[in-house]
């Protein structure tokens, strides 16, 4: 992907303990497994780089205690890494003064939480205000913002409503239209959904593709749904134990995981959404043959399987261009669908 | 087997750690027994050996009070300057509850009720900060303003410049009332018609209740009226209100600091522990030798006695605060101030709310007690009353306290809840919205004008009164008939117990030597919490034995303690579980121990000297009632917290409801109630020092003698004392319970 970086993180290490400055120090910079455990620290982000890009959905994933929650922290700077470099478009994130944070969280970074962070003594419509209260902006220009906000996530006529009125969903919408009513340029969402039931999930992350169709955000991501990421994600990274093991897209990891961690991630994943015809197809040499009946490079084997399996000989796949690139077998296709392994 | 090193250490460090705890306590007994008859000191503390801090702490008092200088002013002048600047919101308060005063005297309120309007108006129509700017430009005008004829005012109190007359320098803030003073003659303005207080608190709890509480609040606040007491509740009344705010907000302050700074936290968390465990008397001494007796020493004894609950709920608020909305304040953008006061404040709205619930009932209690340094009101009457047995006023005055806790707690309580329970509210208009508030200032402004012409309104004149006078004398003869015909039956109960058990028992606890409950109880911190407890238990033990130098007095309180202590355990535990096991049962009983918490702890010595006269037992009986609350709470609700997988696992293991109970659920809650247990102690120590109004010979005793001689040292030392048995006992048990739990698996 050729796009402009937005964010770029560099060794990230964030260590908890008694004294991690010190820590850090006698190990050089890199403590061992045992280190952490003989001495009593945790090591919740260790050695973590990789970059947002402008416009993109940056899924981070993992178990609990993976340590994404914290990677997330430490981009906002509510925790302060112990190591490591962070620049947000070119300036250094880590140099940055109280005030420049606090103009920077004012004006480019909204954040969602999984137990939304609402507050409680406070109504939608000035929960949703709240941002702009603190900057200083008039009542009723901030006011009306809010509304627009308000409306935006389909809660109009409740703007008076307080938190503990409205549905574990309702107030999510809430919190969303908190964190977009200063317009940020960055949109960090911290397993926004993980709270909410299933179903009432589905229909959030609906909405949240909606929303990112219309406004064009950066947006990273933390959930530990593996099929979620992969419904909305451009960019997945895996986490283990503090460490980012893999980060690619979710074709990538459902095809080429990076180690067993990864794999058992990846191995109840909804295949058929992931894997373009493109990727498992049989390439050929010249490049020449019949494109009759021919499926997209591009389209998910999901689509094409009735297809492909149905027809006793393999299917000519096709470039954007009209031209044939490729041929998929029934085989092929049966063993993308259903992994790597033989049955 | 270890043969190379079989010195004494060897063999103390094997009995230390490999030994059962009783089998210790045993042997470090018997060895400190032996040695105490070899050497008189560890039997007893020869009283020229112990360290003069009592007169070191007088001689400090006495200089601080007669010599001490800030070079430009005396401490006197200091303390003195203090003691004026507080008395003037309390003559305010007390001339609008109960004095009445002439205009220009009112002015001060007057300027306070105007800001406090516009702070409420400007509230509403754009924010709190702005708020607060202009009810600090108002005020801070006023100030300015006067502060000519202040100054002039404090100097006269000081007794610089006597011959001052400082109304002779008004300001313009002062030009109304004189205009108001000059129309009406210089007569007299009435305080606030008791009638407008009544429905007044009444609309109030319908606003926070319903209906059934305002008719709870105004029966209960009508009683003070008719039986003539009005007047005596006004001035207990202004002593709360006045010290409320400051406790209150010296509490918040204080709280807020805490957790803003490691440093502060360090100093400031053992001096409340200290504070908490030092009952309200000891607080009265050194009050008195600084500022004297009367009015404004009980309110600055109250104030710092009512504080510390204000910063433990507002530490707790803070950090009990989710970390998701602290979060989401960060990211909105807040600046550390907004972050405090928009977001962290409001969001623990509730358990604030409740810290000053807390600071009012503690308040009120203690503004009963300082009746003892002069506070007016209805704790001197009912000192009174009891000093001289006439039981019939004494029942009439503690009722009216009792009912007056009853309607300050449920009203803040109710408060609370309605406060923070935030439901939206579809199109009012402004008159429905400010109904309450309108219906009060119609009531205020109706008796005001009613009171020009009726005097009952102001006050129930007295021979309007439902029971006066004659009808306390006729109550004292019934209680006194009725006490005359129990006694036959509670003479011999109690001389059977005093001689029978009490009195061995306190016999038995004077007679064994310091050193031995020296020896066990390192021998108990020791297992329980290593060097440091031990430091510190042994450090407060010797505290009491050589620097208080009055083991004897220490002894009869910790006879007196453990007597009530067995007691309430006794009945608290079984009621705690009979609640736990039924759910009508448990609500009778939370109520009753609702009530009996709400009380102030001076109240329950007149059952006790009901019953029982003067005596050892009436003081333990006096305790019970008190101390028994923690007990049953916490029994309670450490049943009520067993996993119910805990119990269905018992249940379908077999058990039967018994054995359900003494081998799975009190196991399992034994540390939770063992932490009632330590509460149980801390009010029994508290009470007890109480009860040396009814003549226990203890460290509380200590305490009232120090009183009226303002021996400070004396006072203070016993004080400290009594706070060093409670804490020996808190750290303790605090340090049993949390190894018990480890040890269940429960932190």
């Amino acid at each position: 992907m050729q796009q402009e970086i937005q964010i770029t993180c560099r060794n990230i290490w964030k260590v908890f303990g008694p004294n991690p400055e010190e820590f850090m120090e006698r190990h050089k910079g890199n403590p061992s497994p045992e280190a952490f455990k003989a001495e009593g620290y945790i090591g919740a982000v260790q050695d973590v780089s990789f970059d947002v890009y402008a416009g993109e959905i940056l899924i981070i994933m993992g178990l609990s205690g993976s340590g994404k929650s914290t990677i997330i922290r430490c981009i906002t700077r509510l925790n302060d890494p112990t190591r490591g470099q962070m620049e947000y478009e070119g300036k250094d994130l880590l140099r940055a003064t109280a005030q420049e944070l606090i103009e920077l969280r004012r004006h480019k970074m909204g954040m969602v939480f999984q137990n939304f962070g609402l507050l409680p003594h406070r109504d939608v419509l000035s929960n949703v205000a709240f941002p702009l209260e603190v900057q200083g902006i008039d009542l009723a220009t901030r006011n009306a913002r809010a509304k627009e906000m308000v409306d935006l996530v389909g809660l109009g006529g409740r703007e008076n409503y307080f938190p503990r009125e409205l549905s574990g969903g309702q107030q999510q919408r809430v919190g969303i239209a908190r964190s977009l009513a200063v317009e940020p340029d960055v949109w960090f969402l911290d397993e926004p959904f993980s709270a909410l039931d299933p179903l009432i999930r589905a229909e959030m992350q609906d909405e949240f593709i909606r929303l990112q169709r219309m406004l064009k955000k950066t947006i990273v991501f933390i959930t530990h749904d593996f099929e979620e990421a992969t419904k909305l994600a451009d960019r997945i990274g895996i986490m283990k134990d503090g460490r980012m093991v893999q980060l690619d897209t979710a074709e990538e990891l459902v095809l080429n995981p990076a180690d067993d961690y990864v794999a058992e991630f990846a191995r109840n994943a909804p295949r058929d959404r992931i894997v373009s015809v493109g990727a498992i197809m049989e390439k050929l040499q010249d490049e020449t043959g019949s494109t009759e009946n021919g499926i997209s490079a591009k389209a998910k084997i999901g689509e094409v399987a009735e297809q492909v399996l149905n027809s006793p000989a393999p299917v000519p796949v096709i470039g954007e261009e009209g031209n044939i690139l490729g041929m998929l077998s029934r085989e092929r296709i049966t063993k993308a669908l259903f992994g790597k392994e033989d049955r | 087997m270890d043969v190379s090193a079989p010195g004494r250490n060897g063999f103390a460090d094997r009995f230390l750690h490999r030994e059962s705890l009783p089998l210790q306590m045993l042997v470090a007994g018997v060895a400190a027994l032996v040695i105490s008859f070899a050497m008189d000191w560890t039997w007893v503390w020869p009283m020229e050996w112990a360290i003069p801090v009592k007169s070191w702490i007088s001689d400090l008092f006495r200089w601080l009070d007669k010599e001490a200088t800030f070079g430009l002013f005396t401490v006197k002048q200091a303390t003195r300057t203090i003691s004026w600047v507080l008395k003037q919101p309390l003559i305010w308060t007390e001339q609008l509850l109960w004095k009445g005063a002439k205009p220009y005297e009112f002015l001060p309120v007057m300027w306070i009720v105007i800001g406090a309007v516009a702070g409420i108006v400007t509230n509403r129509v754009r924010d709190l900060r702005f708020a607060m700017i202009v009810v600090a430009a108002i005020l801070g005008i006023v100030i300015i303003d006067s502060l000519p004829f202040v100054l002039l005012s404090l100097t006269k109190a000081l007794k610089i410049a006597p011959w001052m007359e400082p109304r002779a320098f008004i300001g313009i803030s002062q030009i109304p009332a004189h205009i108001l003073d000059a129309v009406m003659a210089s007569s007299k303005l009435k305080h606030i018609p008791w009638i407008a207080i009544v429905l007044g608190f009444g609309v109030f709890g319908h606003w926070v209740g319903g209906w059934r509480l305002a008719i709870i609040v105004v029966l209960c606040m009508s009683y003070l009226a008719v039986t003539g007491l009005w007047r005596d509740s006004m001035k207990t009344f202004s002593l709360v209100v006045v010290a409320v705010p400051f406790s209150a907000l010296v509490g918040l302050w204080l709280g807020v600091w805490v957790t803003r700074s490691k440093r502060a936290a360090r100093i400031i968390t053992p001096i409340f522990d200290l504070m908490q465990a030092t009952p309200h008397l000891a607080y009265l001494v050194p009050v008195v030798v600084m500022f004297g007796a009367g009015q404004v020493p009980a309110l600055i004894a109250t104030v710092i006695f009512a504080m510390p609950p204000m910063a433990r709920c507002t530490i707790l608020a803070i950090q009990t605060v989710p970390s998701d909305i602290v979060e989401s304040g960060r990211m909105s953008g807040c600046t550390p101030r907004q972050l405090l006061w928009k977001v962290i404040l409001p969001s623990s709205q509730k358990t604030l709310l409740l810290g000053l619930n807390q600071v009012i009932m503690q308040t009120l209690a203690m503004v009963v007690i300082a009746s003892l340094v002069g506070a007016q009101g209805l704790g001197h009457k009912l000192l009174f009353s009891l000093q001289q047995l006439k039981l019939g006023f004494a029942t009439m005055q503690g009722m009216a306290i009792v009912l007056m806790a009853v309607v300050l707690d449920r009203l803040t309580q109710a408060y609370a809840n309605r406060a923070s329970s935030y439901v939206h509210h579809d199109k009012m208009s402004f008159f429905q919205r400010h109904a309450h508030i309108g219906m009060i200032f119609l009531i205020l402004a109706i008796s005001i004008i009613a009171s020009l012409y009726l005097r009952d309104v102001s006050i129930l004149s007295r021979k309007h009164l439902l029971f006066d006078g004659k009808d306390a004398l006729e109550l004292d003869k019934v209680i006194k008939a009725v006490t005359f015909s129990l006694i036959d039956y509670i003479r011999p109960i109690r001389d059977f117990l005093t001689v029978y058990t009490l009195i061995p028992m306190r016999d038995f606890y004077h007679s064994v030597p310091w050193s031995v409950i020296a020896a066990v109880l390192a021998v108990v911190s020791y297992r329980l919490g290593g060097w440091t407890l031990t430091a510190l238990t042994e450090g407060l033990m010797l505290l009491i034995v050589v620097a208080i130098g009055n083991w004897a007095l220490a002894t009869t309180t910790f006879y007196f303690v453990s007597s009530a202590l067995v007691i309430c355990v006794a009945i608290g535990v079984p009621v705690g579980v009979w609640a736990a096991r039924s759910e009508r049962v448990a609500k009778v009983v939370m109520f009753g121990c609702d009530m009996l918490q709400t009380f102030p702890s001076f109240i329950y010595l007149l059952p006790a000297i009901m019953l029982f006269r003067v005596g050892e037992l009436a003081i333990i009986f006096a305790i019970i009632p008190y101390a028994t609350v923690p007990a049953i709470r916490y029994t309670y609700l450490g049943l009520k917290r067993i996993p119910a997988v805990t119990i269905e696992a018992a249940t379908t293991n077999g058990c039967t409801s018994w054995q359900r109970l003494w081998k799975v659920e009190l196991p399992v809650a034994i540390p939770e109630i063992m932490l009632g247990v330590n509460q149980t102690i801390m009010m029994a120590l508290a009470m007890t020092a109480i009860t040396a109004l009814i003549g226990g010979q203890d460290l509380g005793q200590e305490i009232y003698r120090a009183l009226p001689t303002s021996d400070a040292g004396r006072g203070v030392m016993a004080g400290l004392g009594i706070a060093s048995l409670g804490i020996i006992a808190d750290r303790l048990i605090g340090a049993w319970a949390s190894k018990r739990k480890a040890a269940l698996g429960m932190d």
